[in-house]
C-alpha cells in the first residue's frame, strides 16, 4: 500500500491511511492475489502483485484504503491555451435516475467547465465493430486450423485492465487468447485529442483529457498503459466526486436541456452498442455470436481463467469477463447502487435505441474511430516466480513445502499472511520468521517455559 | 503440478503440456484403472509424471494408441469421457511416453516433458 503523500500511486491507485488501518486480517483475505502482508501493524502491499482489482477498498471496514484519483480542475486554473476534455463512460449515465437522460448528463458535464465531452461509447461501438471482425478472422483460421495447433477460442475481451493485469501475472498461457485492442477509454480519447485539437486549433499534446471513472484501475491504466507506450488520457477522476456536480447541475431546470449551452456539435452521440458496454455481458451481446459466456465478479473470473486453462470452454467463442459485479456500473468508484444503475441502464438503453432507430444519422458512425492494435506485445509479469533461476526457485519450492507441513494449516492470518502457505513463502524468501506464527510462537514460549520450571527444581 | 510448474517460473506452454498429459492419464486410471496413483519428479529443466494403477491391464497398447479406439464404459462416456482420445492427446503433449502395462496387475504410465 502506497503511503499518502509519498510518491502516491506510480504503479497503482489505492492508497492506505496508516492511522485508520488496524492491521486487521480483512484485506490480506480478501485480495485475490495474495498481494497484501500485514506488517508492524500496518497492511502493506506488493505493487508487482496488485492488479487494481479494488477489493481492499470495498472490503476494509475501516476505511483506510482509498483510490487516488485525480481532482477536478478549478475554472480559475483553466486556460484557453489548454482546453480541456471530458470522457464520459456508458455507466455515469447509469447513475442519475430519469428525467437525466445522455444528452442533459453530457450538457451538465460541459457546463462544469469542460470544453469538450465525449462519449466513451464512441469507441466501445468502434471497438465492438473491430472485435466482430476478430471473431471472423479467428473462425475462418479455425477452420483450415492444422491438427494439433492451438485454438485461439475463446477469445478474452480485454477492456477491463484488472482482467489483463491478472492474465499477464497468473493466466500467462491465456495471453493469446486476448483481444489485443486499445480499451475504448484509449479508442476515444485518442478521437477526441484529434478533434478538439481541430476545433480548438491548439496542438495536441495541448490537450487536457479528463476520464471520468468508475474504478480505480482506469487510473492505473492510464499511467501504467497495456498494450501501448503511452495513454492519451491525462488525468482520471472519481465518477463519486463528478456526481454531486452534476446532481446538482441536473436538478435545476434548464440547464438540463441540450439547447441551453448551445454545445450540442460538442458532443456527437455514440451508436447504441457503445452504450451497451456499461454492464455485464454488454460487450458480448453486440458481437454475433450466442456462444459467449460474461463472468462478473473477481472471484468468478478467476474460476472461469482456470476453466479456460483448463480447455473445458471450447465450444465458447468470447468470454466477457469483469472484475466487479454487475460490469463497470458496479465500479468502487461509483455513486448508485449497481441493482438501481442496472435498472436504469436499461432505460437508457432501450431509450438509445429508440433514439438511433429514429434518426440514424444522429449517431456518428462507428468507423470514425480507428481502434489500434496493441502496438507493443503484453509484457508477463514474473512476480509469482520463486527465483529467476529455476534451480535456485526448486529449492525455495522444496522449502516451502516443508516448512508449510509445519505450519499449523488453520489460514488464520494472525501473522499477517493471508495463508500458512503464504507465510512459508515469506519465510523462504526472508520476508518473516517462523514466530510470526502464533501457533509456533506459543509452542517455543511453552518449551522455555517447561526448560525453566526443570532449571528451578 | 501446475501451480508448482509456475512458481518455478517454467514456460506456459510447457505447464499446459504437462498439465494435459497428466490430466487425460488420471482420467485412464479413474476410468479403467480403478484410481491410482501421481508421482511427479520436477527437474531443472523437465518434469518426469508417473500415474500407476492396479487395474486389469492393457491387452493391446499399440490399439490403444488408435485414435477413436476405446473400450470406456457407458457410465464414462454418459459423462463426456472415453472418446478414445486420451493415449493418443498424451502422446501428442509429452517428448517421452512409456507405458508398462502387466494384464491382472496393473499399469504404469510415464511422461517426460522436456521445457
Amino acid at each position: 500500500m502506497i503511503d499518502e503523500g509519498n510518491d502516491v500511486g506510480r504503479l497503482h491507485s489505492v492508497s492506505l491511511n496508516r492511522e485508520l488501518c488496524m492491521g486487521c486480517t480483512n484485506c490480506i483475505k480478501g485480495c485475490p492475489t495474495e498481494a497484501i502482508r500485514v506488517r508492524d501493524g500496518k497492511a502493506v502491499i506488493d505493487e508487482n502483485r496488485c492488479i487494481d482489482c479494488a477489493e481492499c477498498i470495498r472490503i476494509c471496514p475501516h476505511h483506510a484504503k482509498r483510490a487516488v484519483t485525480d481532482t477536478l480542475p478549478e475554472l480559475s486554473e483553466r486556460h484557453d491555451d489548454f482546453p480541456c476534455v471530458a470522457l464520459i463512460p456508458p455507466s455515469l449515465y447509469s447513475q442519475f435516475s430519469a428525467p437525466a437522460n445522455r444528452a442533459s448528463i453530457l450538457n451538465a458535464m460541459s457546463t462544469l467547465g469542460f470544453d469538450y465531452v465525449y462519449e466513451v461509447a464512441l469507441g466501445a461501438a468502434a471497438s465492438s465493430v473491430r472485435t466482430r471482425e476478430i471473431l471472423n478472422e479467428t473462425r475462418a483460421a479455425e477452420e483450415v486450423l492444422k491438427d494439433g495447433a492451438e485454438s485461439e477460442f475463446p477469445l478474452i475481451s480485454s477492456a477491463c485492465p484488472v482482467v489483463v493485469r491478472l492474465i499477464q501475472m497468473k493466466y500467462k498461457s491465456l495471453i493469446p487468447h486476448l483481444i489485443s485492442l486499445d480499451a475504448p477509454m484509449e479508442i476515444t480519447a485518442r478521437y477526441a485529442r484529434e478533434e478538439a485539437s481541430k476545433k480548438s486549433g491548439v496542438p495536441p499534446e495541448n490537450i487536457m483529457i479528463y476520464f471520468i471513472s468508475p474504478c480505480p484501475s482506469k487510473r492505473s491504466a492510464s499511467l501504467n498503459p497495456l498494450g501501448q507506450k503511452e495513454s492519451d488520457v491525462n488525468y482520471v477522476l472519481a465518477m463519486h466526486d463528478v456526481y454531486p456536480l452534476l446532481l446538482n447541475l441536473l436538478e435545476k431546470p434548464n440547464t438540463g436541456s441540450l439547447d441551453a449551452s448551445g454545445k450540442a456539435d460538442s458532443y456527437p452521440l455514440a451508436d447504441p452498442t457503445g452504450v451497451q458496454w456499461a454492464t455485464s455481458g454488454g460487450e458480448a451481446s453486440t458481437l454475433d455470436t450466442e456462444k459467449y459466456m460474461a463472468v462478473d465478479g473477481i472471484h468468478n473470473v478467476i474460476s472461469i481463467l482456470n476453466e479456460i486453462e483448463n480447455e473445458n470452454l471450447k465450444d465458447i467463442e468470447f468470454v466477457e469477463p469483469s472484475c466487479c459485479f454487475g460490469g463497470c456500473i458496479g465500479g468502487p468508484l461509483t455513486a448508485t447502487n449497481p441493482f438501481s444503475a442496472k435498472a436504469r441502464m436499461r432505460s437508457v438503453i432501450h431509450k438509445a435505441r429508440e433514439d438511433h432507430g429514429k434518426n440514424p444519422d444522429k449517431c456518428l458512425h462507428s468507423n470514425a474511430l480507428n481502434p489500434h492494435i496493441w502496438e507493443e506485445p503484453l509484457s508477463d509479469n514474473d512476480s509469482m516466480r520463486l527465483d529467476e533461476d529455476i534451480e535456485t526457485a526448486l529449492g525455495k519450492y522444496d522449502q516451502m513445502e516443508k516448512i508449510l507441513s509445519t505450519l499449523p494449516g488453520l489460514d488464520c492470518g494472525a501473522c499477517g499472511a493471508p495463508t500458512c502457505a503464504a507465510l512459508a513463502e515469506d519465510i523462504v524468501q526472508g520476508n518473516a520468521l517462523e514466530t510470526d506464527c502464533i501457533i509456533k510462537l506459543k509452542e517455543q514460549i511453552r518449551k522455555v517455559a517447561q526448560e525453566i520450571n526443570i532449571l528451578k527444581l | 503440478m501446475k501451480k508448482a510448474l509456475t512458481r518455478l517460473g517454467v514456460r506456459p506452454l510447457s505447464i499446459k503440456r504437462a498439465s494435459i498429459a497428466m490430466y487425460e492419464a488420471e482420467i485412464n486410471a479413474v476410468i479403467h484403472g480403478h484410481g491410482g496413483v501421481a508421482v511427479v519428479h520436477i527437474f531443472a529443466d523437465s518434469v518426469l509424471i508417473e500415474i500407476i494403477d492396479h487395474g486389469p491391464g492393457i491387452p493391446d497398447v499399440e490399439q490403444a494408441m488408435t485414435e477413436g479406439f476405446s473400450t470406456a464404459p457407458d457410465s464414462a462416456r454418459a459423462m463426456g469421457f472415453g472418446a478414445g482420445m486420451g493415449l493418443p492427446n498424451i502422446k501428442k503433449q509429452v517428448d517421452l511416453l512409456e507405458i508398462d502395462t502387466k494384464m491382472g496387475e496393473g499399469t504404469k504410465v510415464t511422461m517426460h516433458i522436456t521445457f
